[in-house]
């Protein structure tokens, strides 16, 4: 049996094609100016890797912030859902689910078989959601991709006193003009956030295992902000963007097997 | 690749002034007020408690440099130099580093001090929207400050919001005001909070073909609600005034009046300015005690 997870992010549109609890193919577009365009592109590119055509999908679910807006979906599940979701099928022992996308950030407490039991969102403020990272990368003139690993080189550490991420680009200027190393601006950018991150998702409490999933899971400097912040082990799936996604797929193929169509 | 030429947009005017009727050789009393903010420093001499001259200029990236320059700006065709002023009182963001001050006192007392100056002693309620801040202020007829609620971290509903958007939709902030006033029916706010949020909603309201006045529209009257909320948590007594960078935004100012269903106190002199009257008018009150 064949289902199709789609996350509609704020920033990216990730399918996943799931064959009986297996990935079969999957793609990730930027959400861009036009969604529809960016939705149908995104669809189409992960049917292709999975070698399969829309007739062989037997239900679609939609999750996301813009999970509404597929309307080819055949029912759409809450970000919350989807995430604690997929990350249980990684972590069979994950208790404790910290998403981090472009514009939100989530924690979640789940039970073994992937159902939440509580969570805490942030979708208020950039300064916990990737969205600083990326105000801060154009604040220093680099690449999203060289912020992490440039913070792991860093030697010194200095304070980062802004919690805005419309005040910290400012103070990340100051920093550049007082000469102050960008590998140790970086490292105090990726603490900044990771102390936001921390604070809202010790409010639904820590326990072990720890997941960090949302693409803002795959930067390095970040990961190793929250193991500092934390001081815990944290564990991240190999595509921590797709976990919603994946969890939407399995959600899809729960209601085609209880005989929902 | 040809390099863009980048026009700044958040760019306010800055200003100084003399007054004409007034000698500083005849005085007995010079005090001087150095409001170092974090956008904007602001310089204000007082000749025995009557505003004599004043500078309003960027704060640049060091504050002691910017208190000189504000000084010597606010000084220039005076013939009055530092020395010769009694005494001097820094407050602000940057008020510790104001070299030449003889004391330093938080923005919030000047601010409530300087509003009693400049709109009378009826003000019990200041707003100050600055660059990088937003406070609510109580205070007594003699411009006391009785409580006080404020946002330092946060952009959004403080000047800096306001020059990311001047910024965004490349109108100059000076214009902002009077552009979104110029709608003919008000827009529903920009939803989002966060500045950085607000962008991205006020980028894809100009992709479905928003008309600039009407985004700014929508933004200023987030801005307006955002402070309507901190000042609903301090309360808002008769008589009101705004003091700072905004209150010379029509567009906040006309939506906060509507939405407070309150009037604003009205001054000739520039809202900009209060916290250094302030500061400057406790100087003068320090030596009339000889508490300096």
């Amino acid at each position: 049996m064949i289902t199709a997870g789609i996350d509609m992010g704020a920033k990216n549109i990730k399918v996943i094609i799931l064959e009986d609890g297996t990935v079969k193919g999957k793609a990730l577009t930027p959400a861009g100016l036009d969604a529809k365009v960016a939705l149908e592109t995104a669809y189409g590119a992960a049917l292709k890797d999975a070698k399969v055509t829309k007739a062989d999908i037997k239900h679609i679910t939609a999750t996301g912030s813009g999970r509404e807006f597929v309307d080819f979906a055949n029912d759409n599940v809450s970000d919350v859902t989807s995430a604690a979701r997929g990350a249980v099928h990684f972590y069979p022992n994950a208790k404790t689910v910290v998403d981090v996308g472009a514009e939100e950030g989530r924690g979640i407490r789940c039970d073994k078989n992937g159902k939440v039991m509580d969570f805490a969102v942030n979708e208020k403020c950039a300064a916990g959601a990737g969205a600083f990272t990326e105000a801060m990368a154009r604040a220093l003139e680099l690449k999203l991709e060289e912020l992490g690993p440039l913070s792991l080189k860093s030697t010194k550490a200095v304070p980062m006193n802004a919690q805005c991420a419309v005040f910290a680009e400012s103070e990340v200027v100051s920093l550049v003009h007082a000469k102050t190393p960008k590998a140790d601006i970086s490292k105090a950018i990726h603490d900044a956030i990771a102390d936001r991150i921390i604070s809202m998702v010790r409010k639904v409490g820590f326990e072990d295992d720890i997941v960090l999933i949302g693409g803002v899971a795959k930067n390095v400097g970040f990961v190793a902000a929250m193991k500092r912040g934390l001081n815990k082990d944290i564990k991240i799936p190999t595509d921590p963007e797709f976990v919603s996604a994946l969890g939407a797929a399995l959600e899809a193929a729960d209601k085609v097997k209880a005989g929902g169509k | 690749m040809a390099e863009e030429k980048k026009a700044e947009y958040w760019r306010w005017t800055e200003a100084r002034w003399t007054n004409p009727d007034i000698k500083w050789q005849d005085g007995k009393i010079l005090t001087a007020g150095v409001d170092v903010g974090s956008v904007s420093t602001q310089i204000v001499v007082m000749v025995d408690g009557k505003l004599y001259c004043y500078s309003n200029m960027r704060t640049g990236s060091s504050s002691p440099d910017s208190a000189k320059n504000g000084m010597n700006w606010a000084l220039e065709g005076t013939g009055l130099t530092v020395d010769k002023i009694n005494y001097i009182i820094g407050t602000g963001y940057g008020r510790v580093n104001v070299p030449f001050a003889h004391r330093a006192i938080t923005e919030i007392a000047c601010h409530a001090r300087g509003a009693n100056f400049m709109y009378g002693p009826t003000i019990r309620t200041v707003l100050d929207m600055g660059g990088q801040d937003c406070k609510a202020i109580k205070c007594d007829e003699k411009g006391k400050v009785v409580s006080f609620l404020m946002n330092d971290k946060c952009a959004a509903g403080t000047g800096r919001g306001m020059e990311v958007f001047a910024d965004l939709l490349q109108i100059p902030i000076t214009d902002v005001g009077a552009m979104s006033l110029d709608v003919p029916e008000e827009p529903p706010p920009v939803s989002s909070t966060c500045v950085v949020f607000a962008k991205s909603e006020a980028s894809s309201l100009l992709r479905k073909g928003w008309p600039k006045n009407k985004v700014l529209a929508a933004y200023c009257s987030a801005m307006a609600h955002r402070i309507v909320t901190l000042l609903e948590r301090v309360g808002v007594e008769k008589d009101f005034a705004i003091t700072g960078g905004i209150a010379k935004n029509i567009g906040v100012v006309e939506r906060l009046k509507k939405e407070l269903k309150i009037d604003i106190a009205k001054t000739q002199l520039d809202p900009q300015i209060a916290g250094a009257i302030g500061a400057a008018l406790f100087g003068k009150t320090l030596i009339e005690k000889g508490k300096t």
